[in-house]
């Protein structure tokens, strides 16, 4: 079978999509992830191009909402469900690392 | 009398209360008695809350004894797959990412349930966050097939459709984004709709791929999906991608039969399955040809490539839509130094290893320089399957194939394989990639007693005569 | 189109500047959801399970801002056109879903233009709507940051509609990058789609900038400056720049591709010490939200109710004053004074009189005092051009209109300002200086000096009635006529 992926690829997307992987994950995710790109590359056995991408199964457009206010959720609500608050606001780690 | 209440379907229900022959608290009786005896077996909700149920009943009674006239599901028993937000019970979509949190929001299919006086008594287990067709990705438990508790009851809404056969539901709601309320349904022998896309609002159902994710009924008869299914249809103006038009009456016209309808056997999918599963399709054939149908064959070659483009559609778009579990707002948060260590170390210990591979997928599909050879070419598919399908309602007005290749695999039979595993949804990943209807129904048993469906398509819209199909091959198999 | 002089960043060295303006357009609600969009409420009041990402939440599309973003766009001379949201994606805790919803590569506007007051053309390659983020406010570390211990999230901006206008690198120096936000600024107040305040936030710059020797016709390497929040910041930060990516040429160095921002204080660019990481935003479709595909006739109606924009009325003040100076034109032509003038000149007012009265008093008294119609203001001037008040009275008169309603002429009675005619102040001037015989002479010898003094004497008397100008003018025509009579 070949290796449609490789584990540089599968720890690249890892960090894209914020996620970890041990060693032993990588080799695993490597390897089933190659079983299903090879799955999916059927798709590039027929000429498609007449075949106009499909974005949406409906084909309706503007569904538009008028611009008059609605309740929106109590904060105290919303901070309840934070896992971390401060006074009014949500709290997070700081963004950049140390210096 | 408990065994008789289970047996009542919603109409059978609504006479026996109307005529006060039983009280909603009575039914809400043998319903938990049911799930006291069955649950601990089979394992199909995550969350449970029969005193609440109790005490809707009691109110009902109350209601109906001034005199109220109530709604149409009154004093049903409904199980809420766990991925549909619900204020009175936490909604994790098994995961472990949203352990505890409960929405501040009814998903707007909750609330038409809830408006037509439906009893809400727990939410189901499924696959987590809804990838999986086996209920085996869950991360809080396995639900068992009710048929044979080493066999798994199918995916995602394995919870839903378990519920229902073992009738501790009378209905329940599932979703489906590649099969996931049709290939349960069948393979523990239930009905399971999933309507045209738009047609029921995805408001407050935790979003797997957006543009295929349909939430729909898993019931124990045909007419019950009848009912359920209008009560949660219709336009929502939470749902940009609500459907406008009117939903149509399907309880009504059950009965107008199938005479003079052409159904076309889907044969490249009936190849897909095994022996015993053909020929439950053919029965269903026969059935529909003895009601007056006409039927006949037709391949559609181009179904082949479904597959392939859902597995590149529905992880592209997943990956997406699970972003937002970083830890900030809700759910789940491990410590950090940083927010991207905090957020990195939250996904990672909230999420399961098939919630991550299809995120990983998704991500991969999405990148720069795949992109147009992932993403935009499975596009290309769906267009390339709805023209098939247009062919094929040219000359048909309903197609027959299986629901599932397969009856109920065992529990780890498949799940060291996710090709093998996806494999299972062949036959239904094609109605959502063109957004089309579809219903299982069950037909018969194989040669172990596990059940087999057998699944009816139609075009956009087509949820009537997709009903009276359905009803026909019900009632012809029974 | 119109030469321009322009200023390089160092001799033989020229600008290329493109800029990104991020508008929040002025509806009632946000993009998505039905939160007020509002400024200054309490944090995270504002909130829902849409604007917060709340699982299950789904977006809906806010008709007045496809409105606005059509209004813009024909401003621009853009053309308008079906258009896709997309996601964008990538984690940030200021934004709840970790993707943005944007317009990628069907913009609802594409392909306009924006003519400067110098006469210069820029080029607009797009305005797409796309929603804001939350705030985040670092603590620790002075508030910045990149020194902070941790950071707090207020989501009330998240949502808030945005229409992001990004010109083509046609902008020359970092004068010209003013002009065009300030122009382009004009033009959203004008159309109603923003209150165009940039210390709110509500006009935000991003600016792209590179620099090439004058006469490649190339473009080198580009830097993104962000965090310019003035016209000032936004000038300081491309002429740094400039020399900046100059001396690195100069220097041989190598120019990096990369996202700076202004520091205000330090008054430099930085490079942001963020982690790198390739952008890969994995834009693909937003499958919550069907195109937007405004209508023809919409787009017709709206083409026919557009406002007279900057440029038009430019080109009317032009028209009557040929001579005007800028500044003076640009306070004119701006929304607070056009209705005024525009009811002067109707009235049959001097042009050029209008313009004084606007430019100087009235944009004054208006963000002052406030209140005047511009039938009231219009009235005053017109006493004025018939000569029957004096400059002074006039000023005295329009404040008083401001605060007091009633008629011109009671405020006239009321202030004591008889209306006169030239020759009625003619003899109040010479009443005055009939005592001062001795200056009156050397005045008539030509005394310049003198001229002041006198006049003086006329203003402590009538300074309420009659202005200096109109006083020394009386006292030129007394000279001219007494000397006449010796001849």
């Amino acid at each position: 079978m070949t290796n449609r992926i490789d584990q540089a690829d599968v720890a690249h997307i890892a960090q894209l999509a914020r996620l970890s992987l041990s060693g032993e994950e990588l080799i695993e995710y490597q390897s089933t992830l190659s079983r299903i790109l090879e799955v999916i590359e059927v798709m590039n056995s027929e000429d498609l191009s007449s075949y106009p991408p499909m974005d949406h199964p409906l084909e309706t457009v503007n569904l538009l909402r008028d611009d008059v206010v609605h309740p929106g959720l109590d904060r105290e609500v919303v901070l309840a469900m934070a896992p971390s608050s401060e006074d009014e606001y949500f709290r997070v780690p700081r963004i950049l690392g140390a210096p | 009398m408990n065994d008789e209440i289970l047996d009542w379907g919603i109409a059978e229900l609504a006479r026996r209360l109307e005529s006060r022959d039983v009280t909603t608290v009575e039914v809400i009786d043998a319903y938990q008695e049911q799930i006291a005896i069955q649950e601990p077996e089979v394992d199909a909700f995550l969350s449970l809350d029969l005193d609440a149920a109790h005490r809707r009943a009691m109110d009902q009674d109350d209601r109906r004894s001034r005199g109220e006239t109530l709604g149409r599901l009154a004093g049903v028993p409904v199980a809420l797959k766990d991925n549909l937000c619900t204020m009175e019970f936490p909604t994790t979509a098994a995961s472990k990412i949203l352990e505890g949190w409960t929405p501040p929001y009814n998903a707007t299919v909750v609330d038409r349930i809830l408006d037509q006086d439906g009893i809400v008594v727990g939410k189901t287990n499924l696959d987590e966050f809804a990838m999986g067709s086996s209920t085996e990705n869950s991360a809080y438990k396995i639900t068992k097939n009710p048929y044979d508790l080493e066999r798994v009851p199918g995916g995602s809404s394995g919870g839903s459709a378990a519920a229902v056969a073992s009738r501790m539901a009378l209905v329940s709601l599932g979703s489906d984004t590649g099969g996931s309320i049709r290939q349960p349904a069948s393979l523990t022998g239930v009905v399971g709709f999933k309507p045209t896309y738009g047609r029921v609002s995805r408001y407050g159902l935790l979003a797997f791929a957006s543009s295929l994710d349909q939430i729909g009924p898993l019931t124990a008869s045909v007419e019950d999906a009848a009912l359920v299914a209008e009560a949660i249809m219709g336009h929502d103006p939470r749902d940009a991608t609500s459907l406008q038009e009117v939903a149509p009456s399907l309880v009504a016209s059950l009965a107008e039969g199938v005479r003079g309808i052409r159904v076309g056997i889907l044969t490249n999918l009936v190849e897909t399955a095994t022996p015993q599963v053909q020929a439950s399709v053919l029965r269903a054939a026969e059935v529909l040809t003895q009601s007056g149908a006409s039927v006949a064959e037709i391949s559609l070659d181009e179904l082949a490539f479904g597959l392939a483009a859902y597995y590149v559609v529905a992880p592209a778009e997943a990956s997406s839509n699970l972003a937002r579990y970083d830890g900030v707002r809700y759910g789940l948060r491990e410590a950090g130094s940083t927010v991207e260590e905090m957020m990195i170390a939250t996904r990672t210990k909230g999420f399961g290893p098939e919630v991550k591979r299809r995120i990983m997928l998704g991500t991969y599909a999405l990148s720069a320089g795949y992109y147009d050879a992932f993403y935009v070419t499975a596009q290309r598919v769906r267009t390339l399957v709805r023209t098939a399908f247009a062919r094929a309602y040219a000359d048909f007005d309903l197609l027959l194939c299986p629901t599932s290749p397969t009856t109920a695999f065992r529990i780890g039979e498949r799940s060291s394989d996710p090709v093998e595993m996806y494999r299972s949804d062949v036959c239904t990943i094609p109605s959502n990639l063109s957004g089309d209807p579809a219903i299982s129904i069950p037909a018969g048993v194989d040669a172990d007693g596990l059940p087999i469906g057998v699944q009816l398509l139609g075009p956009a819209l087509s949820e009537q005569l997709l009903f009276r199909g359905a009803y026909a091959v019900e009632r012809g198999l029974r | 189109m119109k030469t321009r002089t322009t200023t390089g960043p160092a001799e033989g060295w020229e600008y290329v500047i493109g800029l990104e303006v991020h508008t929040e357009l002025k509806t009632a609600t946000k993009l998505f959801c039905g939160c007020p969009n509002a400024f200054g409420e309490e944090p995270n009041t504002s909130v829902c399970p849409v604007c917060l990402g709340l699982p299950g939440s789904l977006p809906v599309m806010n008709e007045q801002a496809v409105d606005f973003a059509i209004r813009v766009g024909l401003a621009l001379d853009a053309t308008i056109q079906r258009s896709q949201f997309h996601r964008k994606n990538y984690f940030y805790p200021d934004m709840p879903k970790d993707y943005q919803i944007s317009q990628y590569d069907v913009p609802i506007n594409a392909r306009g233009h924006l003519e400067l007051p110098s006469g210069r053309v820029i080029g607009i390659e797009r305005a797409h709507l796309e929603e804001d983020t939350g705030k985040l406010i670092h603590r620790g570390g002075h508030g910045r940051i990149e020194s902070a211990e941790y950071s707090l999230i207020d989501y009330n901006r998240s949502g808030v509609p945005l229409l992001e206008i990004v010109s083509a690198p046609d902008i020359r120096d970092p004068e010209e990058a003013k002009e065009y936000v300030t122009e382009l600024r004009a033009i959203l107040v004008t159309v109603g789609a923003s209150d165009g305040r940039m210390e709110e936030g509500s006009l935000r710059v991003d600016a792209n900038v590179s620099v090439r020797p004058i006469g490649e016709t190339g473009f080198r390497t580009r830097v993104e400056i962000k965090n310019l929040n003035s016209l000032r910041s936004l000038v300081r930060a491309l002429e740094f720049e400039g020399l900046r990516q100059v001396h690195l040429y100069e220097d041989g160095e190598a120019m990096i591709q990369q996202t700076r921002f202004w520091d205000e204080a330090r008054s430099v660019t930085g490079a942001l010490r963020l982690k790198e990481e390739a952008n890969d935003y994995r834009y693909f479709p937003e499958p919550d939200l069907p195109p937007v595909a405004p209508d023809s006739d919409l787009i017709e109606e709206r083409r026919a109710q557009l406002p007279e924009l900057p440029s038009a009325r430019r080109g009317y003040l032009a028209s009557l004053l040929p001579d005007l100076s800028g500044d003076l034109r640009e306070t004119v032509i701006a929304d607070a004074c056009w209705p005024y003038f525009r009811a002067a000149i109707d009235a049959n007012i001097t042009p050029a009189r209008a313009a004084a009265r606007c430019a100087n008093e009235l944009t004054a008294l208006l963000a002052e005092i406030g209140e005047l119609t511009p039938t009231r203001f219009v009235e005053v001037l017109t006493l004025e051009d018939r000569g029957e008040l004096g400059a002074s009275q006039v000023k005295i008169l329009l404040r008083e209109a401001c605060v007091d309603a009633a008629t011109v002429p009671d405020l006239i009675a009321k202030l004591g300002l008889s209306a006169r005619d030239q020759r009625a102040i003619k003899s109040m001037v010479a009443e005055v200086i009939a005592p001062f015989a001795d200056e009156w002479e050397r005045y008539l010898d030509g005394d310049e000096k003198i001229a002041g003094f006198l006049v003086g004497q006329v203003m402590r008397k009538y300074g309420r009635q009659i202005s200096g100008a109109d006083a020394r003018q009386a006292l030129v025509e007394l000279g001219d006529e007494a000397r006449k009579s010796t001849d």
